[in-house]
Order: C-alpha cells, then structure tokens, then sequence
C-alpha cells in the first residue's frame, strides 16, 4: 500500500471520529518543518499541510547551506521524519499570492502559519549597483546550490582581484566557495555547471569590505576559523585596523570575545608570504562604506569607491559610523553584495511592514481580520528578519508553534475542509507531493554517483515535475 | 582528539544521509551507523544511569550505555527533546547544548575543544559549565549524571 494510501484511509477513519482541526504551513524550510514538528506532536487530531512554492522542500538547507557543509544538512533527516508522519502533508510546487491567495487559505484552514523567508536581496542603493560583475551574494549561492531561479546567472571570474561587501557568514561562504580547491568541491553537491566557471577562476585577491570595526563583524567563529585554515590561502590583514581592540577584549563577552581574538591572532601572527603565487590572498578590511561602483564604457565594475569611516562611542554595541570625507578607491573586476535580505509581500492582503511581517510573539498584528478567517501567524525569517541560524529559527519556530497550540484549543469557527478545498480551487496536476520529492531525491542521488557527488541536484522546475509525476519507478 | 573523531564520524554519516533521504527511514537504525569507540566492547553491557532535565521541569530518568554520548543516549532512548541533535553530532548545530553541574562539568575527561567551543557560543543561555551533549562520552563515573536541557529560545529577543 503507498504512503498516501494509507495517509488518506487514516485520515478519513479520524475525521469520522472527531474534528480533524486543519492547519496550513507556507515554505517547506527549517521554520515551517519545525513548527510542524511541535504541532503533530502537541495537538490532537490536527492535519498539517506543509505548501512550498518549489517542488523540492528544505528552502535554504538545500539552497544557501554551502555545499562543503553537509553536516549542517544533516537536519534534513528530522524533517524527513516530520514529513513522514500520517498527519503531515507536503504540497510542492505551489507559490503563495500566485497559485493560491492567504484569504483562500485562511477561509478553509483553522490556522495559517507563513514561514515562506526572506529571499530578497538588499541593495546598497548606491551609483551603477546595476554594473556588469556587481553580483549579490544570494543570487551566487544560489547559483552554486542549483536554485531554479538563479541559473541564468552572468559571472566573469577572469579577474584577478574581487571583492565582497559586509561581513557576514554568507560573505564567508563565497569567500569560501571561491577559495576552496576545485577538486575539494567536486566531491560536495555543487551543481556542475558552477564547478566548470569556479575552476576556471582567476581570483586571487579577495577583499572583504565592513563597513564598522572588528568588534563588530557579524560572522561567527567557526566560519572565520574555517576561512583561517583554508589550504593556499593566506588572510592579510591591515595595519591599523585593530588598534585599541586588544584593550576592549577582556571586557567583552565570550562569544564576542573569542571571536576577537581569533582575529588577533591571526592579524599578530603576520604575513609570512615567502612565495606569493602559491597563495591566494584573503584581505579583510574595516571602516569602509561604498559610495559608488566604478565602471569602464562597457558598464562593467572596475572599481569600488570606498568612504572611510570613523566609529563614533564609546561601547561596541552601540558604536555608530560616520563616513570622514576621506575616500579610498578599490580596484576590482568583480564584486558581491552581500549586506543582508528582505522578505517580499507574497500576498496584498498580508500586512506588511519594513521587511519582515508584523508579530506578536508570532501572531500576526492585522487589523483586518474577520471573524471567519483563520488566526494568521508568522514565524523564521519571515518574521524575525533575516538573522540568526538554523539554531535561532528553530527556538523562534516552537516558540510559535507553542502560541498555535493553545489557541488551537480554542477555535470557535465551522469545521474547515482543508487542502480538498484548495485542490477544487487550482489546478492540482502541477502539485509535487512527498513521494514525488522523494523520486526527485532518489533521482538526483543517482545521477550524483557517476560523479563521486552526493547528489546532482536537478536545476530547472520542469525537470522536477517531470521525475516527481514519472509514475513507473516505484519507491521502494 | 574530538575533532579527529568527528571527522572520521562524518563520512559513514554522510552515507546514512544518503541512504536515510532516499528510504526517509527513521533514527533507529542511527546507532548501528555510529562506530562507537571500540575500546568500549568489553563495557558493553555496562549502563549509568541519567536523568534530563527539560526546560519545563519535566525529567527523563534514563539507562544509558557506557560509551555512548549524551547524543547517542537521547537518540537511542528516543527521548523527547524536540529539535535535539539536528546535525547528529558532527559539531554543526548546537542544538545539543546541556548544563552541567559545577562538580560534574569538572569531572569530565575532557575538556570542550576549540570548536565545541565555537558552537557554544552561538548557543541561547550560555553558561560556564555549558557543553554540547554529543561530545560527551559516558563513563562509569558519571553514573547518576543530572543534565538540564537548557530553553532554545531568547526571551528577551522576542
Ligand atoms: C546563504 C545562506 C547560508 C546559510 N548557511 C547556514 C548554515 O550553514 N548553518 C545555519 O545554521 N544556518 C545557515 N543559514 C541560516 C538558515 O538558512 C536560516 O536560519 C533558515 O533557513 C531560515 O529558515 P526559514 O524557514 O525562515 O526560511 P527559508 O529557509 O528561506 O524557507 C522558506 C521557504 O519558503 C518558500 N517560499 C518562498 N516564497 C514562497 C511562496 N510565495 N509560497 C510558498 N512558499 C514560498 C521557499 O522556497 C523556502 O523553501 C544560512 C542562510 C543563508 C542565506
Ligand atoms: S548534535 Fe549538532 S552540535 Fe551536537
């Protein structure tokens, strides 16, 4: 008997004895599996529909996770187990505020929660952002991590200096990415095509831009350690950019503190370059905001013109930067962006508001709510801003799903016809079910092994739907 | 040492991935993947008692095995501890974070490795005698061992 054969007679033996309570989840990654894994377990007779705009589910664990990090995926197996259980439903391949609008959803669930993240990128709003070469961070990572929407992406990697704004853990990742030697990566999940353009790199003099000081670098320790120990590179650090810093360490706590003296000891230990061709260079530098890109006649980047900043107070945390009038010109063929996301309003109805989905503990703050619409509630990124690791979305996600729980006890409207409301509504032939992933999934493992990978991951949506939908391999 | 060992962890577990994304299989077949130190073979039947104690007072009194980790007891007991060991003990996640006693935290061979020390620090309600539950290995010693299970969210954040 299938999966869904078995899901659908269990469904209809509980409805028949009690109210089934119908729940729906919008965006299939850590936010919403985890939230799911906290309601299934602590509300009776609740049916969970997990609705996710691509075909495949994981949002960022599959796409932004770099690939050299398979541990960090490793998650995937709770949520596989999540997916499995009699009351969780996946429904792949349909966008909200396109396929389905929230006030459908809200009219045939007893609960929405939106957990569909931030998948903008934020603009420095700057001159000639629009420059050939000037790349954002996330449409790469996307790139190399095989997302449908970013393959067309344009690169030129024939320069020998580049250069990534902000100082985060993405900026880390493609610093990373670009550095790690090319057969290192052919044994990870990077798609192919990304493996044929970084082989053939030129970069070897890497800047990484912030625009405050060393105390206040947003990536964390096990990432700069990582960057710090790479093979044939060698971070250069600059003179001046850590005077003070040592007298502040002892007073900062012990993340912050750590981190700044990894950095120390780095920046102390110097720069023995006996033979620079061996290395590739990683040069960090602080107190620097772009001002305009630098472009030649065919608008392509040659340059980054940078304000020199001075920070202004007496406390790290509170410190602000002012840009002096000083300026200082960055040479460089090829630049990322890479200063943070926004999320996107999917849905006109849904209040909106600086980026990220106004909540209260994740109860979504709207006045427009009637009576006879599902509570809406928000949690991830969506709704605490694109900050913080999977370890950060994850409390956010129970702490949530906990709120969801004992409203739940309380609903007050009709009984709610779920997802067989939904399917009447769109067209559901397009819809990628859990069993369809999981021929995907099997399907990519496959195609991986020739190569020594442990997957290739399938780029294009047509693709997916057509190895989801091949109904002659059965699952074992 | 713990770095060496997570590395020669990773790989078997990489093919357990593998092998668990396309079956979808459950954590029971977990522990027949993770070689457990074989100095320990003799040990085998040898148990300790631990107990859990959850961030909503709630305690899990239970048998573990000489030799496994703090990871491998939760698992192995499906003990549940919502979201714990998301990356199965390959030093990724923190998600393992535990408060020991003073006396206990003390009494441990080992002392935290520069990168258990790099998760911790991402961890909510960090305390000096924090440690990441799938890099400490039971001995006979510990027998009787209170382990509080610190909350995962950041109040104040929210
Ligand atoms: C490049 C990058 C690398 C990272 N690496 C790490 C790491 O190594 N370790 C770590 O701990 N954390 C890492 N993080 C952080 C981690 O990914 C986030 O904490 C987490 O993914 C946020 O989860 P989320 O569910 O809120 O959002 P997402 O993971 O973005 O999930 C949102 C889901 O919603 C779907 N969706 C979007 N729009 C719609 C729509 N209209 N309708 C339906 N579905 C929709 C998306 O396709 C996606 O599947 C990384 C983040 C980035 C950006
Ligand atoms: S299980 Fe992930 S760090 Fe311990």
């Amino acid at each position: 008997m299938t999966l869904k054969v078995v899901k659908a007679v269990r469904r209809t033996i509980s409805s028949a004895c009690k109210k089934n309570l119908q729940v729906c989840i919008v965006g299939a990654g850590p936010a919403g599996f985890y939230a799911a894994m906290h309601l299934s377990k602590n509300v009776q007779n609740v049916n969970l529909d997990i609705i996710e705009k691509l075909p495949v589910p994981f949002g960022l664990i599959r796409y932004g996770v770099a690939p050299d990090h398979p541990e960090v995926k490793n998650v995937i197996n709770q949520f596989t187990k999540v997916a499995k259980q009699p009351n969780v439903n996946f429904y792949g391949n349909i966008s909200l505020g396109k396929d389905i609008h929230l006030r459908q959803l809200r009219e045939h669930y007893d609960a929405v929660l939106l957990t569909y993240g931030a998948e903008k990128d934020r603009l420095l709003g700057i001159e000639n952002e629009d420059a050939q070469n000037v790349i954002s961070a996330r449409n790469f990572v996307g790139w190399y991590n095989g997302h449908p929407s970013e393959q067309n992406l344009k690169i030129d990697l024939s320069s020998k200096t580049a250069a990534i704004l902000g100082q985060g853990n993405v900026a880390l990742d493609v610093a990373r990415i670009l550095y790690t030697p090319i057969d290192d990566l052919r044994k990870t999940d990077i798609t192919e095509c990304a493996l044929s353009s970084l082989a053939e790199s030129k970069v070897r003099e890497l800047y990484l831009v912030g625009r405050r000081g060393p105390l206040q670098v947003a990536f964390t320790i096990k990432e700069l350690r990582e960057q710090l120990n790479l093979k044939n590179c060698q971070t250069v650090w600059r003179e001046n950019d850590f005077d003070n810093i040592e007298d502040t360490v002892p007073h900062l706590p012990r993340p912050r503190k750590r981190l700044t003296e990894l950095m120390l000891k780095s920046f102390k230990q110097g720069n023995v370059l006996d033979d620079c061709s061996k290395y590739k260079i990683f040069k960090p530098i602080f107190f620097r905001s772009p001002k305009k890109f630098l472009i030649n006649t065919d608008k392509q980047v040659t340059g980054v013109l940078l304000a020199c900043n001075k920070l202004h107070g007496d406390n790290w945390v509170t410190q602000k930067c002012l840009a002096t009038d000083d300026t200082e010109i960055l040479n460089c063929g090829l630049v990322f962006r890479s200063i943070g996301y926004t999320s996107v309003q999917a849905d006109n109805e849904l209040s909106f508001d600086n980026g990220v989905v106004p909540n209260d503990k994740g109860c979504v703050l709207d006045d427009n709510s009637e009576d006879k619409l599902a509570k809406l509630y928000v949690a991830g990124w969506l709704g605490t801003g694109p900050v913080g690791v999977i370890l950060h979305t994850m409390g956010n996600a129970f702490q949530v799903a906990k709120v969801m729980c004992d409203d739940l006890k309380n609903v007050k409207h009709d009984k709610r016809d779920g997802f067989s409301a939904i399917s009447r509504i769109m067209n559901s032939d397009q819809i990628v079910d859990w069993n369809g992933w999981e021929r995907i999934n099997k399907y990519e493992i496959e195609q991986g092994q020739s190569k020594g990978k442990p997957r290739e991951k399938i780029c294009n949506v047509n693709k997916m739907i057509e190895v989801a939908k091949c109904n002659d391999m059965l699952i074992e | 040492m713990f770095r060496r060992l997570t590395k020669t962890f990773s790989r078997p577990k990489l093919c357990y991935l593998i092998k668990n994304n396309n079956l979808g299989g459950s954590f029971s077949n977990y522990r027949s993947i993770v070689p457990l130190s074989t100095t320990n073979l003799a040990l085998k039947d040898e148990k300790v008692t631990v107990t859990f104690v959850l961030n909503d007072g709630k305690s899990l009194e239970t048998q573990a095995k000489i030799g496994d980790t703090l990871l491998d007891v939760v698992v192995n007991n499906d003990l549940n501890i919502e979201g714990y060991g998301a990356c199965e003990g390959t030093l990724t996640c923190s998600t393992c974070h535990v408060i020991l006693k003073q006396e206990d935290y003390d009494r441990l061979p080992e002392e935290p490795s520069d990168e258990e020390r790099d998760m911790l620090d991402l961890a909510y309600g960090l305390t000096d005698t924090s440690r990441l539950g799938c890099q400490i290995t039971l001995t006979k010693d510990l027998d009787g061992l209170v382990i509080q299970v610190p909350e995962t969210i950041n109040d104040a954040r929210s």
